[in-house]
Formats: structure tokens, sequence, C-alpha cells
């Protein structure tokens, strides 16, 4: 970055034992993520509807403002097309921005400029106009949201050339996968499960001597269970519920590897088709519909890659093909246990 | 709704200045440069070389008196794809600005970045937020830079345009919104476009000085743009200009204007044209003989004929540039991909 002249703001996080492992929540992780970057590079900006002073509808961004000034955390008029679009408009003169948009079902007044601008303008420019925008979009359903708050855009998004998708599943990741985002010289969609935001676990802040995860590649995939007889791949809100199911299944003697995806484009095809070669038999979790979602994405990716290993096709248990449900019928839409059980008996039938 | 209260009157300029002899002399060149490019455009088209192209003429003044108040040094233009007399005057490589007319690259072959000209766009409203985010980072990095956004009448119905000039209202960013209102959205009059009849008048709504002017009048329209531009550079934020003009020519080479509009409005429209005007103007001021216009004309037909056999030579772009510029850090899926494209498609 250069010109710009915004002196580096103190740290909106209390300090804390570098190196250490710190149990927080994944708002807590995120939040922190944010800290650093902004701490580490004044050409960030983190702006969106009620970011500021606020600190965000589930305070992902409390104290930042406080802490780095209104000119690098700023509020905006609700436009989510202006948000994104001016988001482009600051990459092109040399700003790195973060961007919110308040709930997924508002990404869909900025898809003109995701698509359409975001996603294509280093094309269009043949390279000459940097696009290192990271969209935070609160995603996936469960925490029983109105109407627009709660939908899962991973497969609009990770159809579109020129961006990356990437959903975390766990504090640690949701530090991690943030930081890297903001990193990447990409636009970057940073798929937050809000029904997540609350748990709690470990987070190694700098895995340095760790030996592994601060700088995992974008697109990698991680196994968070290994087991023999059947791979769960999942992403986001569905990790946990596979990691349980996983649990299940073991009181009954089978042993189920649980994958999480983590980037959703790229996808970790490598990664997948390794796990179906020790496991032999895959299931495919997810919130969104069922038709054309990414699930058929990962099974196709896994029987060109393995088909040789598979001893049963690859089953899918999603949502359904219906609008997001309103709260007392969200239960019956995302996948339960029971679902994801049927279809891991289904696969071992074979 | 008060459908009898009149729209809000957006401020009326007074008369231009007269320009300078050395600023007339200089935009009659870039205009007429312009004129002539355009006719080797649509020349172009009909012989088979451009698949399609959207005619510039009647737009010129509009387009190079307001480019003329920027300083190319520290400001930035976010065009949609009609600006080529603006593109010319700023000094952009025309030989890359119509390969994108030839579709050799979408956002054309000249590089934006270096030539503050951002890349031709489509979406008639996508680039003017781009303009916005711009202007806020020229404050946010404590520059004096200023974007200058080119929409038209069209454009303004799109909500990207309402969101934008209410954010650069908000943040106070320098920014200056130019509607060229040609008058017709391709085949939809401004009467059918323009709740209310007034684009600068909406500017009061985004808290920000609106004026109309006479888009035909290349005085008129820089010096407009050049009090916007200084507003926005000491601070006081964007503005909005509506430069009333003409699109002359059709919507683009697949367009038949026959359809929608009345020749008479055509014909009535060349007694405006915005050259002519300049040029009897500068007539009457004395600021121009014979020679001068007949040097000027030369001028143009060469470097109109020099950007025409540039743009026929242009070589088609190498294939592997579908793939070179989608990501700064490519995915190992994309360079599999790529690999198998030469493997099994590339010539």
């Amino acid at each position: 970055m250069t010109g710009v002249t915004v002196e580096r703001a103190r740290s909106a996080a209390p300090p804390e034992e570098s190196g250490g492992t710190v149990e927080m929540s994944m708002r807590d992780a995120l939040n922190r993520a944010l800290d650093t970057a902004l701490r580490e590079d004044p050409a960030t900006l983190v702006f969106g509807e009620d970011v500021g002073r606020l600190g965000g509808v589930f305070r992902v961004t409390d104290g930042l403002w406080r802490a780095f000034g209104q000119d690098r955390v700023f509020d905006t008029p609700i436009s989510e097309a202006a948000i994104i679009g001016s988001a482009v408009g600051l990459a092109m003169n040399g700003f790195r921005p973060i961007p919110e948009l308040q709930f997924d079902g508002f990404g869909y007044p900025a898809v003109d400029q995701i698509v359409n601008q975001l996603a294509r303008m280093h094309y269009r420019t043949r390279g000459a106009a940097p696009m290192p925008v990271t969209v935070r979009l609160p995603s996936f359903g469960g925490i029983r949201a109105p109407e627009h708050h709660g939908e899962s855009l991973e497969a609009l998004f990770a159809h579109v050339p020129g961006l990356k998708v990437v959903a975390p599943s766990n504090p640690h990741d949701a530090y991690h996968l943030l930081l890297r985002a903001v990193r990447a010289d990409d636009p970057v969609i940073f798929m937050e499960p809000k029904a997540r935001y609350w748990d709690r676990g470990p987070v190694v802040l700098d895995p340095a001597g760790e030996g592994e995860r601060a700088d995992d590649p974008i697109g990698s995939s991680r196994v968070v269970r290994t087991g023999r007889h059947a791979t769960l791949f999942a992403w986001g809100a569905m990790v946990r519920r596979c990691l349980q199911v996983a649990e299940l299944a073991a009181e009954d003697g089978v042993e189920l590897e649980v994958v999480d995806l983590r980037w959703l484009s790229p996808i970790d095809a490598d990664g997948l088709a390794a796990s179906v070669g020790r496991t032999r038999r895959a299931v495919v979790v997810h919130e969104a519909p069922l038709t054309a979602g990414l699930g058929a994405e990962v099974a196709a990716l896994v029987t060109e890659r393995a088909f040789r290993d598979l001893a049963a096709p690859v089953q899918r248990v999603t949502g359904y093909d219906v609008p997001y449900p309103a709260g007392p019928l969200e239960p019956q839409y995302l996948p339960t246990n029971d679902r994801v059980l049927l279809a891991v008996q289904r696969t071992l039938e074979y | 709704m008060h459908p009898e209260e009149p729209p809000a009157a957006a401020a009326e300029l007074p008369a231009p200045d007269p320009l300078p002899p050395d600023r007339a002399r200089a935009f009659y060149r870039d205009m007429l440069a312009a004129r002539l490019l355009d006719e080797e455009a649509i020349a172009l088209q009909r012989q088979g070389v451009l698949p399609a192209y959207v005619p510039v003429r009647g737009q010129e003044a509009a387009q190079v008196g307001s480019v003329a108040a920027l300083d190319v040094e520290r400001d930035f233009v976010f065009p949609t794809y009609r600006e080529l007399a603006a593109a010319l005057a700023l000094g952009v490589d025309m030989v890359g600005y119509l390969a994108s007319h030839r579709a050799l690259w979408h956002g054309g072959r000249y590089d934006p970045m270096a030539s503050r000209f951002g890349a031709v766009n489509a979406v008639v409203g996508g680039p003017v937020p781009h303009a916005v985010g711009w202007a806020m980072g020229e404050r946010l990095a404590g520059r004096t830079g200023c974007a200058l956004s080119f929409f038209g009448d069209g454009a303004s119905s799109e909500g990207d345009v309402h969101e934008a000039m209410n954010l650069a209202g908000v943040m106070r960013a320098p920014v200056v919104f130019l509607c060229q209102n040609n008058r017709w959205a391709l085949s939809v009059p401004n009467e059918r476009q323009i709740a209310g009849g007034s684009i600068a008048a909406r500017a009061a709504g985004y808290g920000m000085p609106g004026a109309a002017v006479d888009g035909n009048d290349v005085a008129a329209v820089y010096q407009a743009t050049r009090e916007a531009v200084r507003r926005a550079r000491s601070g006081l934020g964007p503005s909005l200009i509506e430069a009333r003009t003409y699109r002359m020519g059709p919507h683009s080479t697949s367009d038949d204007t026959g359809r929608y509009r009345d020749p008479a409005e055509e014909r009535a429209w060349e007694e405006h044209d915005p050259i002519a005007r300049l040029r009897d103007t500068m007539r009457a001021a004395g600021h121009a003989d014979d020679e001068f216009f007949a040097r000027a004309e030369r001028a143009a037909r060469a470097s109109a004929e020099r950007a025409r056999d540039g743009v026929c030579a242009e070589p088609e772009p190498p294939g592997d540039d579908l793939f070179r510029y989608v990501y700064r850090e490519p995915t190992e899926e994309l360079a599999r991909q790529w690999r198998a494209w030469r493997e099994e498609v590339a010539p």
C-alpha cells in the first residue's frame, strides 16, 4: 500500500501473550482476526451496515470502531450494491476492504456488484486492477431468524469465476481463515455460520512452531475426525452436526471420518478423494437446497477422482428444494442426526 | 406523491464565460478527432471488422468538456461504454479502447490504471459506486484526487446509481457524477425513463448540488465540471451535473432508430451539433480561421486513420489469456483446466 497516511491504531482486543492457545467464541475469534488485520495493514478497512458504533448485529466488529477510528471502521447506508461497489473502487485505489453484508439474504441485492464487478474486474482489466476484497457474509440457518436472515449462497458464489469462497466451522479456523482471506490478493466471500458465533473452542493465535494451520494453503480441507467406514463431508455449521453423528455412530461401532471442506471454491478435490480412498463411502451434508447444490459438485469430484475406491454411490443430505422456512419449521428443514445416520446406513448397505 | 408540486428546480448556472482561445482550439481538435474516429468505427462495423459499435456522435462536448476539468495525474474516470470522446481527450490509447468494440477483450486493451480511465463496462449503473469507493479512498489517503463518474439517463434509473449518490453524499466523497442525458435510453425517451423529468433535481435528495447544463456547449460543461472538481478537492463533497445532450445516432449499430423516434427530431438536433456550434463561436470570436479548421480536420483525420489501422491490425488475444487474469493467486483447479485446455483445445 502506498500513499496511505492513516496511522496505525491501537488494538481493540485486550493484550494477550502471543503464541498462546486461547479459548474463545467464534465471534471473538473473528473480531480478533479483524483486529489483527487492521493492525498489520493500514490499507485494511472494515465497513458495512452497523459495523461501527454498534459493533455489528452479531458484535463481530465490536470495539474496532473505537480502536481504529471511523476512517478505518465505518457505517454505511443500507446499500448492499454500494457497499460492494465502493469496495471495488477502494481496491482500485490501493485499499484492502473488508465489507460486511449484514445477513446472507442481503447478499442478493449485491449480486451484480459481486458477480459482474468484483469477481471480474481483475480479468476485465487484464490484471491491472487488484481486487483484494473480503466480503464477510453471516450465513446459513439455525437461529430461527426472519426471512432473508438464513440462506446458503455458497453454490451461487462458488459457481462464479474470479471469486473464492470459504466457510469456517470453529473458532480456530475462523481466526486463521479470515486472516488468510484478507491477506489474499483475490476477492473472497467469507461465509460465517451464524449459528456457531457463540460456540467456544481453542484458538492457537500464533501457531508458529505448531507445524501447521496458519499457513494452510487456500483450498485446503481438514480431516476433523478420522474414521474408516465412511466419510461425512460438510462445511460451516454442518460440521458440528456431522461430529455429533460420528459420536452416535461410534456407539454402534461405525467409525465415520468427518472432513470439513472449509474452502468451497476452490474445493480440495484431492483431499476429498484421499478421504474416500480410506473409507470408500461418502455422504455430503449441507443446509442449502438439494438441486444444483454444492453437494452435487462434491459427489461429482469424488466420483471423478476416486471412482474405483467407491463402494457405494455418494449420498447427499441437504435442505429441501423449498424457500428457507420460518423458524418453527427450521428443525424439520435442516439436516438432522437421523437423516445423516440413515444416509450412512444406505451407503453401508451397498 | 404530490403531482401538483413541480420538481425541485436544479441550479441554473449563469451563462458560461467564453473559452480562452487556446482551450477552445484544444476542445475543437479533440471533439473533431472523436467525431471522425466515431465515423471510422461505424465504417469498420459496416465492414464487419467490429461486431458492434456504440456511436458517440452528438455527445462530444459533454465528454471533452468534462474531462478537461480533470488532472490526469491525480483524478480517475469511471466510464460505461459510450465514452470514446472522453477517452480520446484523456489520451487513452484508442487502439486499446476500440479493441473492446472489436471484441478482443471485454474491458478494452488499454491499461485503465495507468491511463486513469476505468475499463469499459456494459452494466450501465455498475461503475458508479466504484467511483464513490475510489473517491472515498482519496480522502482516506489524504490525497486530493477526484473521481468522475459517467453514466446516462438510462443508468439514472438503476438502483446502483441511487445507492452510489447517497453513499457519496453521506461520505462527502470527492466525486463528480456526470450524467450525459442524451434523451434516449436505447429506445426509451426521457419521459418514460425519468419520473420527475430532471436528473439534476435529484441531487438535493443526496445532499449535493445538482446542475443542469447545456451538454452541447463545451464551455458550459467544462465550467460546471471545473466547479464541481474544485468543490470535491476542497472537501465539500460530491456534485451532480446533468449534461443535456442528444445521441444523434443509434444506440448501437444493431439498432434501428426509425422504430422509435421521429426523424424530424434528429434533424432538429443537427442544428445543435456541438462541433458546428463551437466552430461558429470560435469564428465569431476570431479565435480561429479557415486555416486552423482545415489543419484540425487533417490532424483529426490522420489520428482517426491511425487508430482505425491500429485496431484492424491488433492481434487477437492469445488463448492463454482465457485463464491468465482470473486470479492473482491461481487455483490448482484452474491450473489443471488450463493444462487440459493446452492439450485438448489450444491451436
